[in-house]
């Protein structure tokens, strides 16, 4: 447990200490926070010509701003996680620093819960400066919190379940490019897969959408709690996980 | 302390250790020396447990690197042929992340990266980034980071290549030090370096052991005989090079004269001797009453580098023979 927090903090920090952090930062402010104005235009435009037309129900700023920001950051995420995937082994294995980490008296198993669990923190600051411009929705209005907080839930563990791929993949290369260019194609495709439930119905695009990321996804966007979707983001992460440390173990007799 | 036995480890079809045995008193410094992809590296790998090997049966401090990694682990400290620094971070920093994870306890943390910061003499650049350091300095963060927890055994592969001559004087010095409670192996292909630190020499070539000793026995082992350098000038004019060789080939005991070099009016030649015959004042005195100038006596011994040479081209003959049959 000592040793994955340690390992977690160190990958923490070297986020910060190389600048990724903050170009990343800087992407997530800009970006969401021009989707952020956008949409909060749109609705402010909107709900004044409803109310000029005099047109009954006020309209409801969780399904209007919330929900489509919300799908917003998750798509975002698809780019973001990959980025911070890409090193968590890929830079160990170049450098030749995994030789200290497994020749260290720690179990190969918590060095990678130590690395995710590091990635995960830095991407959930991420989250908290995307959750800032919601803060404005509160400040200014009474928008319903629930759906919001579970929203991030949802988005703390989609992020969780891409990233256990992407440390996954790092894992197998030496390079950070390979390792974000194949992480991202997984990302991608994961969040598309439910397409095909458009046209089909066999139990072949039932399977597919099931393990679309974007399925489980949109029940937290709107604010539902299913335990499917908890088991479906808790099994990727135990799954990619798992792989991952064989795929650690395997560098004792690979390289 | 470390007990090698039938140690072979394959790399798909490539035998890197073929077979090796050896073992290691508690408080030696052992080099362990070979030609370029000798199985320097793998063995030492294997033995911190960063490969498992093969086949054959290691042990570090008594414990099994396959049965119980960690604990060896604990007790090894191990500096890769390239220290495994993270460029981003401050030695202080990257130093008691090193000693965290070796499971020093908390407490004891920054006295233990205060004292491998004195021993290695980096406690002037503590606060600098890695990444900005020299090579001599990274190389010693590198150590410093393989004794910071004090372990039984320290493993350093090719501790000083890159450095240069006085850092290299100064980190053997280092080395030497840490033996007593530590027990070293150091990996090497510069042979003064063996010579001057190790106790015990390991010669690995193609994956096999072709000597284990120690380094006196070893340059001593090949000659029986009195072999001495003789440097002889003449007093004016020319001097007969054919002349002095023939002149102390004639010397009783004498069994082989070379020339080895020759200059205007000098020139150096080895005189070896019968087995048992002491040469050196016959030499002398031929030289003397010959009427030149007698410049330089030295015996010689075979250094350790002809000694390698020696045994690594031995073990190549032995494989081009095989190779033949």
């Amino acid at each position: 447990m000592k040793n994955i927090w340690l390992i977690c903090r160190k990958d923490l920090k070297s986020y910060y200490t190389t600048w990724i952090a903050y170009s990343l930062f800087t992407r997530v402010a800009l970006v969401f926070g021009f989707f952020f104005y956008v949409a909060a235009a749109i609705f402010a435009t909107r709900s004044m010509q409803a109310s000029m037309m005099g047109g009954g129900m006020p309209m409801d700023v969780n399904e209007w701003v919330i929900r489509p920001l919300l799908m917003n950051v998750a798509v975002i995420s698809l780019f973001l996680i990959p980025m911070i995937g890409m090193r968590l082994f890929a830079e160990e294995k170049n450098s030749g620093t995994i030789e200290l980490l497994l020749t260290s008296p720690v179990r190969d198993l918590e060095i990678v819960l130590g690395k995710w669990l590091g990635g995960l923190l830095f991407y959930c600051c991420l989250l908290g400066i995307a959750a800032l411009n919601l803060g404005f929705l509160f400040f200014y209005g009474q928008p319903d919190w629930k759906p919001v907080v579970l929203g991030f839930l949802g988005l703390v563990l989609q992020g969780g379940a891409l990233l256990a791929v992407c440390t996954f993949l790092s894992s197998l290369t030496r390079n950070q490019i390979i390792a974000a260019d194949a992480g991202f194609t997984i990302c991608l495709l994961l969040w598309v897969l439910d397409w095909v439930s458009a046209y089909e119905t066999a139990a072949w695009a039932k399977v597919m959408s099931y393990l679309s990321l974007s399925t489980h996804f949109e029940q937290f966007a709107k604010g539902v709690l299913d335990s499917r979707d908890l088991v479906y983001y808790f099994s990727m992460i135990f799954l990619w996980l798992f792989l991952t440390t064989r795929s650690v173990e395997s560098l004792r007799w690979r390289s | 302390m470390i007990k090698v036995e039938g140690l072979t480890k394959r790399y798909g079809r490539v035998t890197a250790v073929d077979n090796i045995s050896f073992s290691v008193e508690k408080g030696q410094i052992v080099g362990f020396l070979g030609p370029n992809g000798a199985g320097k590296t793998t063995t030492m790998r294997v033995l911190t447990c960063f490969l498992p090997p093969t086949a054959g049966s290691v042990s570090v401090a008594g414990f099994d690197v396959l049965e119980q990694p960690l604990e060896v682990k604990k007790r090894v400290g191990y500096l890769p042929e390239s220290p495994p620094l993270y460029p981003e971070m401050r030695v202080s920093a990257y130093l008691t992340f090193v000693a965290r994870l070796k499971g020093v306890p908390k407490r004891e943390v920054a006295r233990r990266v205060n004292e491998a910061c004195e021993k290695c003499a980096v406690a002037n650049v503590k606060d600098r980034i890695i990444g900005q350091l020299s090579k001599g300095y990274r190389q010693r963060v590198g150590l410093a980071q393989a004794v910071i927890h004090n372990p039984d055994v320290l493993i350093l592969d090719e501790p000083t290549t890159g450095l240069d001559p006085k850092q290299i004087i100064e980190t053997r010095q280092l080395i030497r030090n840490l033996a007593g409670e530590h027990t070293v192996i150091m990996s090497t292909h510069i042979l003064p370096a063996v010579e001057q630190t190790c106790q015990q020499v390991i010669v690995i070539d193609n994956g096999k052991v072709v000597a284990n000793d120690s380094v006196q026995n070893l340059t001593q082992r090949e000659r029986g005989v009195e072999a001495v350098s003789v440097e002889v000038a003449s007093r004016e004019g020319a001097l007969d090079h054919a002349g002095v060789q023939r002149r102390l080939e004639q010397v009783p005991g004498v069994s082989r004269v070379q020339l080895m070099e020759s200059g205007d009016g000098l020139c150096r030649l080895e005189v070896e001797g019968l087995a048992g015959r002491l040469i050196r004042d016959d030499v002398a005195r031929a030289v003397l009453d010959a009427g030149w100038r007698l410049h330089e006596l030295r015996p010689v011994s075979l250094s350790l580098e002809q000694m390698f040479l020696e045994l690594t081209a031995a073990t190549e003959e032995a494989a081009t023979e095989a190779a033949a049959k």
